[in-house]
């Protein structure tokens, strides 16, 4: 049991304040989801002394759009960040445990495939993606989304894989461990935080992909970003139903988010190196 | 469980392909406006009763629904069946035999009914090529109240001198009132809409007969000038960047004292659930000069087929149903007459109905029957559009125009500058284009 | 087996498997980047234009011609530069910062964590639209609420200072990013480490910058990396906001701009491929500034 010191206290208040901070535009939007549209603008803004209602809600959950889109991101974001991770543990492993005189050049050529604006390679995939009837389709987003997020996923964990003290590693070879064991059972344990964040921020950046999951999708495949593209800047007022409807669609990220926390929580414990 | 997914609707259209008993999909992409959206909650009245038909719907704010809509039509990729586009889209997409022809809708589609600049605002070389949803002109809205109280009486054909000079005296920043509301975010369909309709009213024109940008002629002059010097001393804060949603908000907030705009607006404002003034504003026709000429622009968004649909007979089902003259009353029963999409029969305009709902229907009518897009100035002039010119290069020119009169709004650069960087803007890409040929 | 034998079968053991190991990543990556950019190489050298499916053939060098000579162009890359340097400074000096606090809070780090994270979650245009209209509007938004409170007129931000107030989104957006990778790096730092030196008498501001700061040099690294191969390329908040204009476009709105305004794909290409040049330049420059840091 750690003795808490005054210090502590007054670091916390000021995390908490800092976070709130933060957040605050976040917050800002929950409190404007319930309102309605004309007093959404209100001015002087009302923070408690309004008119709750889930109108806005209920305007955006009406024809059930958003369950099918709620899936459909699921499955694409899930999906993609797992198939990316699947390639990136091993790529990292050797990048950060192999090195080789390649392995500067191999780490930047995979964050330079992100060079090209996906705007600029917008027709070249629509057309490919047209004859091969890939359009409207979750795979090949997903295929899309895991080729994107490859380069992030395999740079993240090379960072945390290089935090792994060698000694362990070496330790665990010495013990006569072969390498899937090596893998398996002493590297992941201690990388597992790490592993939970480079998943949960892929996923979240899959999530949050805009471009190519509005073009290359039309009903049956698009997911939450298309679906808030419904609500956003029609004619009209519409602060308080982009904000429920932004809400809602975060709200499955914050769940997935806190079940990560707990990985992200553990520390390591690198006191068995001494 | 992913393939399931995949694969289903992939066999779901492939059984429709041959167009017998089975069931056929059709995927309508739309705007995300409030008729539009509430075209998809009704629809299920059509789906009822065309057990056969079964709708899916992609629904999109505009921006993102003509980039998609666009790309796919040009590419041909197919995806859709039919498409919403506006009164720009229709001539040049018609001239490239992209849309297929709507004249074969059938009595119970009632086409004479049809507002006639509407109607042509559809058509191309005599073909209808779209069936017009909703339409919508220009005018004046203001705050009776203010008026009243400082003894303005609004004409009953304002002019720009009388506007301005209004709203100088109704300008009152303390008390958190702005003489004037105008459109000053940067876009061709956004800010370039007003100023150019102020221009054609002034009897200038975009370009001449041969293509030559006419930024330096002094009726532009005169729109800038009077524009850009109203937003700047009588306008609110952040005039650069407010579009018409945000006019809108500031209007219903009661912020604005006068703001010229489109009629969509006039249903938000005269609704006290949407509307802080709805007692308190009143409608006039846009401001016009000497000529009449330009003072009402026309949009329209339109149900169309593109032509690589494979289920037409089934679009044009649909289409007979939305955009037919019983679709009004359909929306009146369940969500009253106000809701009814307006400006594109005039049937609707005949309904006593309406008219009692409605109070602004007369000078919506007006506003609609007054605006003609082929001749948008005394000027001759080469192109269609009043508030937009119906070439594919006004995309890129307007927004780049666009921009350069937003900055001159924020305050960033003169007039006259931006004026000229106008000038040379679109004659650069004018003549990237080969129209000097 | 001596400790010897296996320290000598290291190398090669680990050089096949890790060749093999990388592969599949590779594969994926070049499938996915090789044929878009030899597309997209392709059509910047030809006049393709969507609203005239008839009018195509090699056109040379003509649409970077074209392109260059855009006034826009210039300001674009120099708003670019300025973008991408702002986010980056801002995100990782106040990534830093709030890296520290939250390691250091005691109570409720779970939720601290996800109130920090919480603006990455947010689409990047809806986060725009919110910014633009929920809280930078001169009128009605947040700030101008606050202004009042202080008695200051409200600072109307995308007339006056339109590349700052997207600067300022767009570095919002990603402070969590930096947050969290620094964070993780400081939990993993040794705290036993860093108690002895406290024990042995050193200051904290000299354990910071002895210890700590070392050893956040890499995910440091990392961080501007990757940020900036991200930044270079966002244009959704320029789009929403500004729409564009001199003052604020970057190169990739400029993209944008050709492929989905003007529907010229000739011109978006070329555009694009300049693009990757530029990046490459300023990849260049940074490597040479943090690679050594990456210890590869």
């Amino acid at each position: 049991m750690r003795r808490v010191r005054a210090g502590s206290a007054a670091l916390t208040v000021l995390a908490w304040a800092a976070a709130l901070l933060l957040a605050f535009p976040l917050l800002w939007a929950l409190l404007t989801s319930f309102k309605s549209e004309l007093e959404a603008l209100e001015f002087p803004p009302h923070f408690v002394s309004f008119h709750w209602t889930l109108d806005g809600y209920r305007a955006v959950l009406a024809d059930g759009e958003y369950f099918r889109s709620l899936v459909n991101s699921l499955v694409i974001a899930g999906g993609s960040s797992a198939f990316a991770l699947a390639l990136a543990i091993p790529a990292a492993w050797a990048l950060a445990f192999a090195p080789t005189h390649r392995t500067r050049s191999i780490l930047l050529w995979m964050l330079s495939t992100k060079m090209l604006p996906a705007v600029g390679a917008f027709i070249p995939v629509f057309l490919f993606y047209r004859d091969w009837g890939l359009l409207d389709s979750k795979l090949g987003l997903l295929l899309l989304l895991a080729a994107s997020n490859l380069p992030i996923a395999v740079w993240m964990l090379f960072s945390n894989f290089r935090e792994v003290p060698g000694e362990i590693l070496e330790a665990s070879r010495m013990d006569g461990a072969s390498l899937p064991q090596e893998l398996a059972m002493v590297l992941a344990p201690m990388s597992l935080p790490g592993i939970a964040s480079t998943f949960f921020l892929i996923f979240t950046l899959a999530w949050n992909e805009s471009f190519w999951t509005l073009n290359l999708t039309t009903a049956q495949a698009a997911p939450l970003t298309a679906f808030i593209a419904a609500f956003s800047s029609p004619q009209g007022l519409f602060w308080a139903r982009l904000s429920a409807a932004s809400i809602l669609s975060i709200a499955p990220v914050l769940v997935i988010g806190w079940l990560c926390q707990r990985q992200l929580v553990r520390g390591l414990t690198f006191g068995a190196v001494k | 469980m992913r393939s399931y997914w995949t694969w289903l609707p992939a066999l779901a259209l492939a059984s429709c392909s041959s167009g017998g008993q089975e069931q056929t999909t059709l995927i309508i992409a739309t705007v995300n406006n409030g008729d539009m959206v509430r075209l998809k909650e009704l629809a299920s009245e059509f789906e009822a009763t065309h057990p056969r038909i079964k709708l899916e719907w992609v629904v999109l704010e505009e921006n993102i629904l003509r980039q998609k809509v666009t790309t796919d039509v040009a590419i041909k990729g197919g995806q859709y069946d039919i498409v919403t586009i506006g009164a720009y889209e229709v001539p040049i997409w018609a001239k490239r035999r992209w849309l297929a022809s709507l004249d074969d809708l059938g009595p119970a589609y009632a086409a004479d009914d049809l507002i006639a600049p509407v109607k042509a605002a559809v058509s191309f070389q005599g073909v209808q090529y779209a069936a017009p949803f909703n339409a919508e002109g220009t005018f004046t809205m203001y705050r009776t109240d203010l008026f009243r109280r400082a003894g303005i009486v609004m004409p009953a054909r304002p002019d720009w001198a009388f506007l301005t000079a209004a709203a100088a005296k109704l300008n009152d920043p303390a008390a958190g009132t702005y003489g004037i509301c105008l459109r000053g975010k940067a876009g061709w369909g956004e800010n370039m809409a007003a100023f150019l309709t102020m221009a054609h009213s002034y009897g200038g024109r975009l370009f001449d007969e041969r293509w030559r940008p006419q930024f330096d002629s002094p009726e532009w002059r005169t729109t800038l000038d009077t524009y850009v010097g109203a937003l700047r001393k009588w306008g609110p804060p952040g005039a650069a960047t407010n579009g018409f949603n945000e006019n809108l908000a500031l209007f219903a907030q009661g912020k604005c004292a006068i703001w010229f705009d489109s009629t969509v607006a006039a249903p938000f404002l005269s609704d006290p659930k949407t509307s802080k003034v709805a007692d308190s504003t009143g409608f006039a026709p846009a401001p016009a000069e000497t000529s009449g000429k330009g003072a009402n622009w026309l949009w329209t968004w339109a149900l169309a087929v593109p032509i690589s649909s494979k289920r037409s007979p089934e679009a044009k089902q649909f289409i007979r149903w939305a955009a037919g003259p019983g679709y009004a009353a359909i929306v009146a029963r369940h969500a009253g007459w106000l809701a009814v999409p307006p400006g594109t029969r005039m049937s609707l305009y005949r309904n006593p109905n309406y008219r009692k709902a409605a109070p602004f229907a007369e000078v919506t009518l007006q506003a609609i029957n007054a605006a003609d897009p082929t001749s948008p100035s005394r000027l001759p002039v080469p192109y269609i559009g009043v508030q937009y010119a119906a070439i594919p290069e006004w995309q890129g020119i307007g927004t780049e125009i666009g921009q350069q009169f937003s900055a001159a709004i924020a305050g960033r650069v003169s007039t006259k500058d931006a004026l000229a960087e106008a000038q040379a803007a679109s004659r650069r890409q004018l003549a990237a284009a080969g129209y000097y040929k | 087996m001596t400790a010897r034998a296996v320290a000598k079968r290291k190398p090669a053991y680990l050089r096949k498997h890790g060749q093999i190991l990388v592969a599949p990543a590779v594969i994926m990556l070049l499938a996915f980047s090789l044929a878009p950019l030899i597309a997209t190489l392709r059509f910047s050298v030809t006049d393709y234009r969507l609203l005239f499916p008839d009018v195509t053939g090699f056109v040379g060098l003509a649409n970077y011609r074209n392109l260059i000579a855009n006034p826009d162009f210039w300001p674009a890359l120099v708003n670019t530069i300025l973008l991408v340097g702002f986010v980056l400074a801002s995100t990782v000096a106040v990534g830093l910062g709030l890296a520290l606090l939250l390691e250091r809070a005691v109570v409720g780090k779970s939720v601290l964590r996800l109130l920090v994270i919480s603006p990455f979650f947010v689409m990047p245009p809806v986060s725009a639209l919110l910014w633009k209209n929920l809280l930078m509007q001169p009128v009605s938004g947040f700030f101008a609420w606050l202004a009042s409170m202080a008695g200051v007129p409200a600072f109307d931000w995308f007339a006056k200072a339109p590349l700052l107030s997207v600067a300022l989104i767009v570095a919002w957006q990603w402070l969590p990013f930096a947050t969290l990778i620094l964070l993780t790096s400081l939990q993993s730092f040794d705290r036993d480490q860093r108690e002895a030196a406290t024990v042995d008498g050193a200051s904290s501001t000299s354990i910071f910058r002895h210890l700590v700061l070392p050893h956040l040099a890499r995910p440091i690294a990392i961080v501007v990396m990757m940020e900036t191969i991200f930044l270079l390329g966002t244009f959704a908040e320029v789009l929403v906001t500004t729409g564009g204009g001199k003052a604020s476009t970057n190169l990739a709105f400029l993209v944008y701009s050709q492929a989905m305004l003007q529907y010229d794909i000739g011109a978006a290409s070329a555009a694009g491929i300049i693009a990757i040049i530029f990046a490459n330049i300023v990849a260049f420059f940074l490597v040479r500034a943090v690679g050594r840091s990456l210890e590869v």
